[in-house]
């Protein structure tokens, strides 16, 4: 048995599906889509999965949400839905129900919060519920795991029996209903060829929906025909299409309201929600609380926490480095292959893990902000100065986090809720300087500009922040051109997030990481070991200014020239920078032969203080590390758009480069 | 009346949901329909967008969309 698992924005389906399945989870990717599939095996249930479906709103081809949601459900065939619904926020919840209901697939309504509604002296009553919808209805509460076990009974019964839903017809009489039944009835052969429920099909092509009407193969006759009675529809009933099927929908549901619910008074989880508003999404406290609360989340995951456990675990590394170094010194084997075990493997191996403590520690944080509702309010407050760039709010977030690391960054922006913007969103990060940058900061402005030291860095922060808002408006009005999402949001009450909720994410995101970075960064990182250890001939050099990478560096050393840093051996530190950036500032002292005390002195024979402003400019924009590199690909789901990037990021960092080089020489 | 001009704390009822496309799609399944009562909750701290509550539950939407909503006391 397949369920699928569907319902709302923030009506606890996640909390739901991670008690259904507790850890038997696989999460994957729909195909073509980067939208989440995640499917588990009930637990106790042997072969029977569930597959959480996206939190929609309703069943209309404009998301991919949506239109994952629904190609699931009719071109899948599970073998039951499980439609979990807020309990508090019953009205808007039931308008999907109503939808899923079209569908005629067996289908159980799991009643979430029913805690909630009965402690603020409100009740739903399940047997006129069940009447009224005619299906089964389990009264749960997923984050105090309270009737799910109910719920699982209830949806294999139905299942296994194939019990139908036995209300689809919400329409009283009128226009709205003689049109729906005109249409089902004319649509009727056609619908059951491609194996969709008459009712279904009917709306849907009331409603318009084109993906639906192509499947149909209708003729034009028939077409017409339709169109006629909805024509007829809409002059009766004085409202056009869309309106009246809502309308309906939203008629049925009061009714049923009426009969079933006894609508609690204010909640306190209502009142608790306003009263923390008035802070956070307050007229002058809303930005300064926003701020601290992001410095907080930064300075514990880059400063105290991650850092802690990136020690931590670099100590280990180091210690098991050095211990299989010994071992193989021991047993005698060729300096070379012992080269690529500790320089190679382990240093690579190290690279990738470096970056874990910090994802784990800020996905801990943004789930804590997404699962508690305050994400919605970020995305609120801050939606009017993004949306002149093209973007909306709930960016922000992932641009804030690309001033630590990019990788957890382009991660974040999983949840923005559309493609566009979520694909701007990763464009933009890289412009963002990130922490791995300030080590050559702080070489080449300790080395040119002493007295002026803070000043260069927040210029070169500013820098990368201006470059990223005017790519994004060239973007708008180019590659992305066409209309943002609408912003039409719900703000849920603030709610303690899930414990169980909060570790299943890390631990996705950690698994996701290693997965699927470490191959790329691995190879990349042998790459580049192979480069600096072997010369042209494949003789391990002695002297670094022989190796493959030098000569790379040498052949594209001329392209810097115009920007003021022509020597080869600024150009082959650039190059592996794209391993990791602090990789600049080691290469550089590899291949200047100073120790690094002594290697800013040398820096001022290779760069004049304008070319060292231009190479900081360069390693500012210029294409993000490996590991980030990664990451972008994985979100954007294409190898050619990846490469779009890091060339559209190098070509921007060249030009910038470039103007303040020549400006600069100009002036000074 | 549109929508967008109510002041925060007012309470009024949608008369009609004007717009296109996507947005107005979005609006209705909202339950942003004819009929409906909503109140103006708050703006956000730089005017803009605005958050309502309507049918037990609060809604953010951008003052150009508040715009396309006619509304009465």
């Amino acid at each position: 048995m397949r369920y699928a698992l569907v319902g709302n924005q923030n009506c606890g389906k996640t909390t739901l599906f991670n008690q259904l399945t507790g850890s038997n989870q696989h999460v994957g990717n729909f195909p073509g889509v980067t939208v989440d599939s995640k499917t588990g095996e009930i637990r106790g249930e042997r072969g029977d999965c569930v597959v959480d479906l996206p939190g929609i709103y309703s069943i209309r081809p404009y998301t991919n949400e949506e239109l994952v949601t629904r190609r699931f459900i009719l071109k899948e065939h599970p073998d039951g839905i499980i439609n979990i619904v807020d309990a508090t926020n019953i009205e808007r919840n039931l308008y999907l129900t109503l939808q899923l209901l079209e569908m005629h697939i067996p289908m159980v309504l799991a009643l979430n919060m029913m805690d909630e509604v009965r402690s603020n002296g409100g009740t739903i009553d399940i047997g006129k519920m069940e009447e009224a919808l005619g299906i089964p209805v389990v009264a749960i509460s997923a984050v105090k795991n309270e009737g799910i076990e109910d719920l699982i009974h209830v949806i294999k019964d139905v299942s296994q029996r194939r019990i139908y839903p036995k209300v689809m017809d919400f329409c009283e009489k009128g226009a709205v209903h003689r049109c729906i039944h005109a249409v089902s009835h004319q649509v009727e052969d056609h619908a059951e060829r491609i194996g969709i429920s008459p009712r279904f099909a009917a709306t849907k092509i009331v409603e318009g929906d084109h993906d639906i009407i192509e499947n149909l193969h209708l003729s034009e006759n028939e077409l017409d025909l339709m169109e006629h009675s909805i024509v007829e529809m809409e002059k009766d009933s004085g409202m056009d299409r869309n309106a009246a099927l809502a309308d309906m929908r939203y008629d049925f549901i009061e009714r049923v309201c009426r009969q079933a619910v006894i609508k609690c008074l204010e909640s306190r989880e209502h009142r608790r929600s306003v009263r923390i508003d008035h802070v956070l999404t307050g007229k002058y406290l809303a930005i300064p609380s926003f701020l601290l609360i992001m410095l907080l989340v930064f300075w514990l995951t880059f400063g105290v926490i991650g850092t802690f456990l990136s020690d931590l675990l670099s100590m280990a590394i180091d210690w098991m480095a050095a211990a299989a170094e010994r071992a193989l010194v021991e047993y005698g084997i060729n300096p070379v292959v012992k080269s690529l075990v500790i320089d190679g493997i382990f240093t690579g191996v190290g690279s990738v893990l470096s970056f874990l403590p910090i994802i784990v520690v800020l996905f801990f944080f943004l789930s804590i902000l997404e699962d508690s509702g305050y994400m919605a309010r970020i995305a609120f407050v801050m939606d009017r100065p993004l949306r002149k760039i093209g973007l909306s709010g709930k960016s922000f977030v992932a641009m804030l986090i690309g001033f630590g690391c990019s990788v957890p960054a382009v991660m974040a922006t999983r949840t923005l809720s559309s493609e566009r913007d979520r694909k701007m969103t990763i464009l933009l990060i890289p412009f963002i300087s990130c922490s791995a940058k300030i080590p050559i900061y702080a070489l080449f402005t300790a080395a040119f500009f002493r007295e002026y030291q803070a000043l260069v860095m927040m210029g070169l922060y500013v820098l990368g922040i201006l470059v990223g808002i005017l790519s994004a408006v060239i973007l708008n009005r180019t590659m992305f051109h066409g209309k943002p999402m609408p912003f039409v949001m719900e703000l849920p009450n603030y709610r303690f997030p899930s414990a169980k909720s909060v570790l299943l994410l890390m631990w996705d995101k950690a698994k996701d990481f290693v997965q699927r970075a470490f191959t790329v960064i691995f190879i990349a990182t042998l790459l580049i070991w192979f480069l600096q250890s072997f010369d042209s001939r494949l003789n391990v050099v002695t002297d670094s200014g022989d190796s493959l990478l030098a000569m790379v560096g040498k052949l594209i050393a001329p392209v810097f020239a115009p920007l003021g840093f022509g020597d080869w051996r600024a150009a082959t530190a650039l190059i592996s920078g794209f391993s990791a950036k602090e990789a600049v500032v080691s290469t550089l002292g590899v291949l200047t032969g100073t120790s690094m005390s002594s290697l800013g002195e040398t820096l001022g024979e290779i760069f004049t203080p304008i070319a060292a402003v231009s190479y900081l400019v360069f390693t500012l924009l210029y294409t993000p590390c490996v590991a980030a590199v990664a990451t972008i690909k994985r979100e954007m789901g294409s190898l050619w758009k990846t490469v779009c990037i890091v060339c559209m990021q190098c070509g921007a960092a060249w030009i910038v480069a470039f103007l303040i080089y020549h400006a600069g020489r100009m002036f000074l | 009346m549109t929508l967008d001009q109510i002041a925060v704390g007012q309470e009024v009822k949608i008369v009609k949901v004007g717009g296109e496309g996507e947005l107005r799609c979005r609006l209705l399944d909202m339950g942003l329909i004819p009929k409906t009562v909503v109140k103006v909750q708050k703006a956000a701290p730089m005017g803009d967008p605005i958050e309502i509550h309507l049918r037990g539950y609060e809604l953010t939407i951008r003052k150009e969309d508040a715009g396309k909503i006619e509304v009465v006391f």
